[in-house]
């Protein structure tokens, strides 16, 4: 009775321990030399696998650093501390590079943005723009749902007063939250850029007027100020150019509907969501 | 024809051509569906697909061949017999994985999760445990095996170069990927057809 049970565990048993042996054997004969670097370079990185260095995840990048394919500050996400580590490992210096910062181009929640409609759907942005394009009056404004809060893996942005807000402290510049919002309103930008024109509505200055007190209403005013010739109203709308700007200011001091936002001048984030 | 009355060569060459295209493993038998429709996108992974398949299932037949008579049947633990062939298949895989792994890294990642899948690949379990109840002897059982995993291989590469012209063609957004794979793998099964009654098994 007994010999029932032992007998086919004890030949499964000898099964598995002689097909275990030959795989044991088999894994040495055609063991891979890698480079102990790709492991080192792994371990520096963040392990966010969020993907904003163009390559398919931590793993993907450790091995194109490696192989060469790769700067070892190619991480916006680890930034400067990790690519020193990264650097050391490779016995490279790593080159300057600027890091990126989510920038929310949109104040319509603070400008008191009318609404066009009530809507009661699921509480997602894309569910609302899914009908009628949002509840919103501007068809470029913030829904202040946070698609982009629940996309962010690094608690970097968040709605605060119905606006997505970034905590630009925490902001690694990895463009998820870019991608999650419906509306294209974040834009990825250099975290050196000193101002930037929070509106994207490319509407008459007068519909603007009309739905929203922080919209960019193509004025010019700004671009008559600017010394350097660093801001232009394109297609309805202002757009800095960040080669030019220096920063001076002048464009935020004198923005009618301070559509303009100077970043050295925001609000402490954590302060606004306590 | 028939396979029973036939002799010699013509015998294997007549089990062959009944695997591969009479009673295919996937267009007929609907076994191994999984890699069929996940690594048939490329024609060259898809072939390689098929020589890993071949090479596990040739050789899982005749190892597990050999487990059957000469271990379980003595033993009485006929009732073992699935856990034991895919002990052994599950090995070979982890070999061929190795091996590959070693030999050809870019077929290696490209078959990617569709490799150590051969585990579970019904279509090598199925081959093996159907060779044991068919009553073949070790010789049909290896031509059986690899006649089989050939016609896995020509409908996975067949299927593979279909995909590769569909990706110029105007697909409907919807259809677009494995909608409309699945759909011509319904069409070539429907062709494959055709062969019924070439054959008898």
């Amino acid at each position: 009775m007994i010999m029932d049970i032992i007998v086919p565990a004890l030949i499964l048993g000898g099964m598995g321990l002689i097909f275990g042996l030959m795989l044991a054997f088999a894994s040495k004969k055609f063991k891979i030399e890698k480079d102990e670097r790709i492991e080192q370079v792994r371990e520096a990185l963040p392990g966010a696998n969020c993907g904003a260095c163009g390559f398919a995840g931590c793993d993907a990048f450790a091995e194109a650093v490696v192989k060469g394919e790769a700067s070892v500050n190619g991480c916006p996400v680890g930034k400067a501390p990790v690519a020193k580590k990264i650097g050391e490992i490779m016995g490279t210096e790593p080159e300057e590079g600027d890091d990126k910062v989510a920038f929310v181009r949109c104040q319509g929640a603070l400008g008191g943005i009318k609404a066009k409609a009530k809507y009661s759907g699921v509480n997602n942005c894309q569910a609302a723009t899914d009908v009628a394009g949002g509840d919103l009056a501007c068809r470029f404004a913030c829904l202040g749902k946070g698609d982009c809060e629940v996309a962010c893996p690094f608690d970097a942005i968040h709605v605060v007063n119905n606006l997505a807000t970034v905590d630009r402290e925490k902001c690694v510049g990895c463009g998820i939250c870019a991608k999650a919002c419906p509306r294209g309103v974040i834009d990825i930008i250099s975290s050196k850029s000193p101002v930037g024109v929070a509106c994207r509505n490319t509407d008459s200055g007068k519909d603007v007027r009309a739905i929203c007190m922080r919209g960019c209403i193509a004025c010019k005013l700004c671009e008559k100020k600017c010394e350097y010739d660093a801001i232009h109203v394109t297609n309805g709308v202002s757009v800095v150019d960040y080669d030019k700007c220096v920063g001076c200011g002048v464009c935020v001091e004198n923005c009618p509907t301070k559509a303009i936002v100077d970043f050295r001048k925001l609000g402490d984030v954590k302060a606004a969501l306590a | 024809m028939s396979i029973e009355s036939a002799t010699g060569i013509t015998r294997i060459v007549l089990i062959l051509l009944y695997a591969i295209l009479v009673n295919n493993v996937l267009l007929v038998q609907f076994q191994g569906i999984c890699p069929f429709l996940g690594v048939s996108r490329r024609v060259e992974t898809a072939a390689g697909m098929g020589i890993a398949v071949t090479f596990v299932m040739a050789i899982s037949a005749l190892v597990t061949w050999v487990v059957q008579k000469l271990i379980l049947d003595p033993l009485g633990l006929g009732y073992l017999q699935t856990i034991a062939f895919i002990l052994v298949i599950a090995a070979l895989v982890q070999f061929v994985e190795m091996f590959l792994k070693k030999s050809s890294p870019t077929l290696y990642s490209s078959l990617g999760v569709y490799l150590p899948l051969i585990t579970t690949n019904c279509a090598v379990l199925g081959v093996t445990l159907i060779n044991i109840s068919a009553g073949y002897d070790l010789g049909v059982a290896v031509i059986n095996a690899v006649g089989t995993a050939l016609g896995f291989t020509l409908a996975i590469v067949l299927l593979a170069g279909i995909r590769e012209r569909m990706e110029l063609g105007n697909t409907p957004k919807n259809l677009r990927g494995f909608s409309i794979s699945l759909i011509t793998a319904g069409l070539m099964a429907v062709a494959f057809m055709g062969f019924t009654g070439l054959i008898k098994g």
